[in-house]
């Protein structure tokens, strides 16, 4: 290696360095703050690793009842919305993409640009009126608004690149088109189906602003939990920290495993809903 | 967004598609189940916010027809005009600021080097990671007397800053949670549009003995310049709706100082329960959206243009 080269070497690791260090400090300082006692916390100047690690406010927040009810919370209206929105929007992003209708992304479009509040609006009316609001079936319909255009954006995208000659052969040979579409297009599309699936649990299980309007306090999901817990406790913030951690948790390690899904699904477009 | 980029040449490819005839009459079944649901979750809440926003609409009382006086109050609330300037304020910062770094982090993830892969994965946590739980750790660092950011800032010898508890500084620090959260989204946009460029430019630059900020600002900018637009694009979008970040840090404090659209239509809506008044405040607000793509949009012809004439 030149002198030049070497330079060259050391400034594109200290540029590296630059540029993925405020992630990293900032997920590291989550983690010290959250393993530590509130004397620790409160210390100044600061303490990054503490003498004596807190895993009690980990215990804490996993052994109370509530944060169960939550999880569960969670896990239900991701997993339903997710779930529905799949089994919708696979087969649309399928018949889109073979009708080359590309007119009809522009409803996907105005999904995009609208801002979440105002679906809730009208829809939290709906839901008064109907009785349902008390339960999560509010929560699960309306994260549909988030899950169902990243599916169907990613779908459409998938089949379009996705070889018609195998559907073309089954047609000749006989196959119904829904028979098509269940044995030929949908095997080839699974790797398109687990960018979708991914996408929509990540921005579905992220959602805020839809829970602090319509969770009561037996319906709320993690997010609105926590955000709850800062107004109760504003100085104990140990517990708070493990708390944010636990709820993000899912989501940073789906982020670090599936990266090159979340990428491929990024880059075609489909960013977040709501 | 990509619609807008994307949907030109594949449909005419598609028209130009010679064995259309061995098509089966009919998709529409597939598309049925999704049609229902996007009429009743984005379509009937639409019209039913335009309809709402003709009334006088409050949770508990009758409604009564008022046409357009929603939207003449609008006119003259002074906390919607000053929500508006915050809300500019706001979205210019976080479309410029994650460009700059964004593009900066592109050209470095594009150069390889060892563990490139789960760099990128920690990079683009920021923009995964629940909102809430970032922005709860965020208050933790602001805080004035406890917060780590202002011991940092008198290890290099600046005094300390009150960060999100001052109206002077609320827009900013917020800015920067809101930066720090979206490069990432800007890196990948960017990433993809280097990952097309082709070599050939780069090695005549070497041989001419181009340096660094030439190539990159004769060479690779020009190329790019497609992929920031959609990536400002996007992120205008995302800044104008943010939401998240500021309820759960400032929730529009102090007084009103970080008082977005978003969050005085949360508000109206929610606090207040003034439902016909909020629809007035959700229809401007989309019609301001689109206004701003509108603009963004023509800027980028124009620019087009003005390169095509002096081109000739």
């Amino acid at each position: 290696m030149t002198p030049k080269q070497i330079i060259g070497k050391i400034g594109l690791w200290f540029a590296v360095l630059v540029i993925v260090s405020p992630a990293i400090l900032f997920f590291l300082w989550m983690l010290s703050l959250s393993l530590k006692f509130e004397v620790d916390n409160a210390a100044y100047p600061p303490v990054f690793i503490p003498e004596h690690f807190a895993w009690k406010n980990y215990a804490d927040v996993l052994a109370s009842n509530r944060f169960v009810t939550y999880f569960f919370n969670s896990l239900i209206v991701t997993g339903s919305a997710t779930v529905l929105a799949l089994m919708v929007g696979v087969p649309a992003g399928y018949g889109i993409a073979r009708m080359a209708a590309h007119k009809s992304a522009i409803v996907i479009l105005i999904a995009r640009i609208t801002p979440g509040l105002s679906y809730l609006i009208p829809l939290f009316l709906l839901f008064q009126w109907l009785g349902l609001l008390g339960t999560l079936v509010p929560q699960i319909i309306i994260h549909l608004v988030v899950t169902v255009p990243i599916v169907i954006w990613i779908m459409i995208g998938y089949f379009e690149t996705t070889p018609l000659e195998l559907e073309e052969a089954a047609l000749i040979d006989g196959a119904g088109r829904w028979q098509v579409f269940r044995h030929v297009a949908l095997p080839i599309a699974k790797p398109g189906i687990a960018v979708a699936f991914i996408l929509a649990v990540i921005f579905s299980w992220n959602n805020f602003v839809f829970g602090i309007v319509l969770a009561g306090r037996e319906t709320r999901t993690l997010p609105v939990a926590v955000y709850n817990m800062i107004s109760f406790d504003q100085l104990s913030w140990g517990p708070l920290a493990a708390a944010a951690l636990v709820v993000t948790l899912p989501v940073l390690l789906l982020t670090v495993f599936a990266q090159r899904q979340i990428v491929a699904g990024l880059t075609a477009g489909a960013v977040k809903g709501g | 967004m990509s619609a807008l980029t994307q949907s030109t040449p594949r449909a005419a490819q598609s028209d130009a598609a010679p064995e259309k005839e061995l098509r089966p009459p009919s998709y529409w079944p597939f598309v049925v189940p999704a049609l229902v649901v996007v009429l009743a979750i984005i379509i009937f809440p639409w019209v039913f916010t335009i309809w709402m926003s003709l009334n006088e609409w409050k949770v508990g009382s009758p409604t009564t027809f008022v046409g357009f006086s929603n939207y003449l109050r609008l006119t003259g609330d002074p906390r919607f005009i000053e929500a508006i300037g915050h809300t500019l304020v706001y979205t210019v910062l976080s479309v410029v600021l994650p460009l700059v770094f964004g593009t900066f982090a592109a050209v470095v993830f594009h150069q390889k080097f060892a563990g490139r892969g789960f760099l990128r994965g920690i990079f683009i946590m920021p923009m995964m990671a629940t909102p809430v739980a970032i922005a709860l750790v965020w208050t933790m660092m602001f805080h004035p007397q406890l917060g780590v950011l202002n011991y940092l800032l008198s290890l290099v010898g600046i005094p300390a800053q009150l960060w999100v508890f001052h109206p002077a500084t609320v827009i900013p620090s917020l800015v920067l949670v809101e930066t720090w959260q979206w490069t990432p989204l800007v890196m990948l946009i960017v990433l993809g549009g280097l990952a097309a460029i082709p070599t050939e430019p780069y090695e005549s630059a070497q041989i001419d003995g181009a340096s660094l900020w030439q190539v990159f600002r004769f060479i690779t900018l020009p190329l790019i310049m497609p992929f920031l637009f959609i990536a400002g694009m996007i992120r205008m979008i995302d800044a104008v709706k943010s939401f998240d970040v500021i309820f759960a840090i400032t929730q529009g404090g102090p007084g009103s100082a970080s008082e977005t659209i978003n969050l005085y239509l949360y508000s109206v809506a929610f606090v207040y329960y003034d439902l016909g008044y909020g629809s007035a405040i959700a229809v401007v607000f989309f019609l301001l959206i689109v206004l701003l793509a509108a603009v963004m949009l023509y800027a980028r012809q124009r620019m087009l243009w003005t390169e095509i004439a002096s081109d000739a």
